[in-house]
């Protein structure tokens, strides 16, 4: 394992006072202090990274957050917050020495507002129980990460976790009209509001992303949207992957702003057709899905347009699913196309890198000419109407050394989005997954400027410390501070 | 269209005066002087309009990274050639408009409710902080979170953090037609009509009502259009964008009015707001334009119960913007602010009496 900020544990005296601070505040079932209690928050989605929290509280109201955060402040303790844990950049990554929030009993929906298409839910809240909560007013919540079923509201904005619908209707950061977060200091604050816009600075956008490093989320009121009459998926299949990104940019070119559009390559929808049994052509290079909404005319006029745009790009074959069992069929493909992968290889590590759409053919290129050097198979999925890529690196942990080629590797695809003009992430997070190429993305005085926003919020660096912004000494060992237009690297940069 | 790289020169200008402590105000077209609280008279100008120029525009990555001293119109005109815009409509409020502006302003026009905000659209942006370092988020893709979103913060913050050198903005295709209806009607049946619309799935992209009429404007593809209109009656509206566009622009006859104008920010099923004077709905009834001679804090205690806020939107002088900022968020705002301007170089006054 090569997590390699080697956290020490907590002191055992400082680890005593804090339980007897925090045992007046809790009833027993939401204090785990015990080994065997604190084993299953080792580590979230991206499993490779492991540690143990010295406590974990997982508290039911938001006086009681209130109250934790405050001693952890004045005990000068780290505090990660979490919500499901399916996180894929180790951004729920506990500390040693420090406290692990668990916010997954604040898992009510408090209230659906059909009228003004709102819902107020606690932090823990499944995304998708959200739209199940919606469906009988004919609404429902767009962004949809495929972990919907499991992620949190919570954590969606402590990443601005995005989904297939989000190229048409937006992040999370779209998505959300107001917040409730806690301070560091215990303060419980309102940011945003019903209103379309509120007085002074846009926090609402600042908390999206912030990886749970300005403040704790302790509600969320979320927009709905009402559920269009009709939705269409055509699968298009290619036997050339830059015909299938051509395709893709020819169908944004054409002014068409399709609901979904989701690109696959070979290896992806082999193991994805394996898996799911949905039909998919396993003889194709690539595929992509493209999901087209709204009312019957209009989807039958955009459809008209895609086809022939896909006719035109050479696709080898191309179908509209006839009915909902075939469309929810050939979505179940794209949908589960991680699990399909977990299936064909003992070990995948899932990437993340934006790039723009122009910029695809070139990058899978470079991707397999890596992919040869490494000697590391990558099965790409792709959320391609927004340039988001998941190449998928197939490993075996067991295999001596392969994990460390693996994050080498992929240190390479995300220096490489970066190279094309893109970026290190599009909606997992930075966490501590892609700390190093924080420095490979921004120069010593972005990254210095991060910090100081940081410490507007919490200036004693207590919540998520080490996630998502490196420490300028970081970068100095890493040895790859993104230099600006042409200067120098500077040999002498500081270490502290 | 002039380009112009103005950078360096803005750079050496933020650290003269970080040097010498001196005050600056930000001006880019000066068309927005109006909006906000009264700059303090030490400040020296600091002029970005000059910066300008398009960095990359390619119609089918959505993408479009310019200077921000480039015109508005500018922007506007070269879009329209590619049958795209700026989704969310920016009013200009003069000729010389430019895009730096209306980000620092975070004014959004007609389509707001249903397209999204100026903040929505940004994607990334090169901005000189106090400190006269220039600093790089964002970027020019649509799913990027390396690093706080602080493009977002910079929207509507009136330029009190930093200097905005460029800004990439999502741009999107043109509605292919656009229709608008007309209803006779009261206030409040008006806006039973809108909230009853707004859970529909419905092609609409801006609502207004003024003096007994609903306008709806209905976007999107001929036949989807056709369609809807059937179903939502009333009289067809000729020359209805030049409506929309005086409605964005405050060039409609309601606005030729001594009184103060007033903009109401409401959440949306707040039924009529009572107070003396004359008010135009917008925004589906979120915004409301308040001509009034009503005292300030008996306006914007209405609106606070209603939960929304209230703000005087032209010559607010020494009446706080944000006064209606919940006093809980004020440190915080003074920290952040401190973060990027530590010498409070930025338009002091702009937002708050003491930064
Ligand atoms: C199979 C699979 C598919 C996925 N697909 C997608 C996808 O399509 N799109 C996508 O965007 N993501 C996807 N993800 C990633 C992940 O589901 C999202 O990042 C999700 O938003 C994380 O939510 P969570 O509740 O599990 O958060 P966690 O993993 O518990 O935490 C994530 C981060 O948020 C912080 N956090 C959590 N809750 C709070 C809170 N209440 N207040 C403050 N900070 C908080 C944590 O400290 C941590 O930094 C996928 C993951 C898996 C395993």
């Amino acid at each position: 394992m090569s997590l390699d900020n080697h956290v020490d544990p907590m002191d055992p005296a400082l680890r005593a006072r804090f339980i007897e601070a925090l045992t007046p505040l809790l009833p027993v079932h939401c204090l785990y202090t015990e080994e065997n209690q604190l084993r299953p928050f080792e580590s979230d989605g991206l499993a490779v990274y492991r540690r143990r929290p010295s406590v974990v509280a997982l508290p039911e109201t938001v006086d009681q957050i209130q109250a934790i955060l405050q001693i952890c402040r004045d005990m000068k303790i780290p505090v990660v917050a979490r919500g499901a844990g399916t996180g894929l950049s180790g951004g729920a990554l506990p500390r040693p020495d420090g406290l692990t929030l668990g916010l997954s009993k604040f898992n009510k929906i408090l209230h659906i507002d059909a009228d003004n298409t709102l819902a107020v839910v606690q932090p823990g809240v499944r995304n998708l129980a959200i739209s199940e909560a919606a469906a009988p007013h004919g609404l429902y919540y767009a962004p949809d990460p495929s972990s919907q079923i499991a992620c949190s509201i919570g954590g969606n904005v402590a990443e601005n976790a995005g989904g297939v619908h989000c190229l048409k209707y937006g992040l999370t950061v779209h998505n959300v009209v107001q917040v409730k977060v806690v301070t560091i200091d215990g303060d419980l604050l309102t940011i945003g509001g019903s209103s379309l816009d509120t007085p002074g600075f846009d926090l609402l956008a600042l908390m999206h992303g912030s990886e749970g490093l300005l403040a704790v989320v302790v509600e969320v009121t979320v927009k709905l949207l009402p559920a269009p009459p009709v939705a269409k998926v055509l699968l298009a299949a290619f036997d050339d992957v830059q015909k299938a990104g051509d395709t893709v940019a020819e169908i944004i070119a054409a002014g068409i702003i399709p609901a979904g559009l989701e690109m696959m390559d070979n290896a992806a929808i082999v193991a994805a057709d394996a898996f799911a049994k949905c039909g998919y052509p396993t003889d194709a290079q690539a595929l992509f899905l493209c999901e087209l909404d709204g009312s019957a005319e209009e989807v039958e006029e955009q459809m008209a347009q895609v086809i022939a745009l896909v006719e035109a790009g050479g696709a080898t074959q191309h179908r509209v699913a006839a009915d909902e069992t075939e469309r929810s069929k050939l979505w179940k493909g794209r949908k589960s196309a991680f699990p399909a992968v977990g299936r064909i290889s003992p070990d995948y590590y899932c990437m993340d890198g934006t790039i723009p759409r122009s910029k695809l053919a070139f990058v899978l290129n470079r991707m397999r000419e890596l992919s040869e050097e490494y000697e590391l198979e990558i099965a790409n999925v792709f959320h391609a109407g927004d340039g988001n890529l998941h190449p998928l690196i197939l490993f075996d942990a067991s295999v001596e050394g392969q994990l460390a080629k693996t994050e080498e590797m992929g240190g390479k695809i995300l220096e490489l989005c970066v190279e094309v003009g893109g970026t290190i992430t599009g909606e997992h997070g930075v966490g501590m997954e892609k700390i190093n190429q924080m420095c490979v993305q921004f120069g010593r005085d972005e990254i210095t400027q991060f910090h100081a926003l940081k410490a507007a919020f919490d200036p004693d660096g207590l919540l998520n410390p080490g996630k998502a912004i490196p420490t300028l000494q970081r970068c100095a060992e890493f040895g790859a501070l993104h230099v600006h237009g042409g200067e120098v690297p500077h040999p002498e940069l500081e270490r502290f | 269209m002039t380009d112009q790289d103005l950078s360096s020169q803005l750079q050496q200008q933020v650290l003269h005066a970080s040097a010498e402590k001196q005050k600056l105000e930000i001006r880019g077209g000066n068309s927005k002087s109006f909006y906000g609280r009264q700059q303090r008279p030490e400040a020296q100008l600091l002029e970005v309009g000059g910066h300008t120029g398009v960095i990359n525009y390619q119609p089918a990555e959505l993408v479009l990274t310019v200077r921000t001293g480039t015109p508005l119109s500018e922007i506007n005109a070269l879009l329209e050639a590619n049958h795209q815009v700026l989704p969310f409509e920016p009013p200009a409020f003069g000729s010389d408009a430019t895009l730096g502006g209306t980000l620092a302003c975070g004014l959004s026009g007609p389509s707001r409710p249903y397209e999204g905000s100026a903040r929505d659209h940004i994607l990334g942006l090169q901005l000189l902080n106090g400190k006269g370092q220039v600093l790089r988020f964002g970027g020019e893709v649509m799913k990027n979170v390396a690093g706080y979103d602080t493009s977002r913060l910079m929207v509507g913050a009136f330029g009190t953090l930093g200097v905005l050198l460029e800004a990439s903005m999502k741009v999107l295709p043109a509605a292919a037609t656009q229709h608008t209806l007309v209803h006779e009607t009261t206030e409040s049946e008006a806006l039973t009509q809108i909230d009853r619309l707004r859970s529909r799935y419905l092609p609409v992209t801006a609502w207004c009502y003024a003096e007994g009429r609903a306008f709806t404007r209905l976007s999107g593809s001929k036949q989807n259009v056709a369609a809807v209109c059937k179903t939502l009656g009333g009289e067809t509206l000729a020359r209805a964008d030049v409506r929309w566009r005086e409605l964005r622009e405050h060039q409609l006859p309601f606005f030729n009015d001594p009184r103060p104008l007033w903009r109401l920010s409401l959440p949306s099923g707040t039924p009529p707001i009572d107070l003396s004077g004359r008010q135009l709905l917008d925004w589906g009834g979120c915004q409301r334009w308040l001509l009034s001679d009503a005292d300030a804090p008996l306006i914007q205690s209405k609106c606070r119960e209603a939960g929304g806020h209230a703000e005087l939107f032209r010559d607010a002088g020494s009446i706080d913007v944000f006064q209606d900022l919940d006093a809980s968020l004020i440190p915080l705002h003074q920290r952040i602010k401190a973060s990027f301007d530590p010498d409070g170089l930025f338009n002091p006054g702009r937002i708050s009496a003491e930064w």
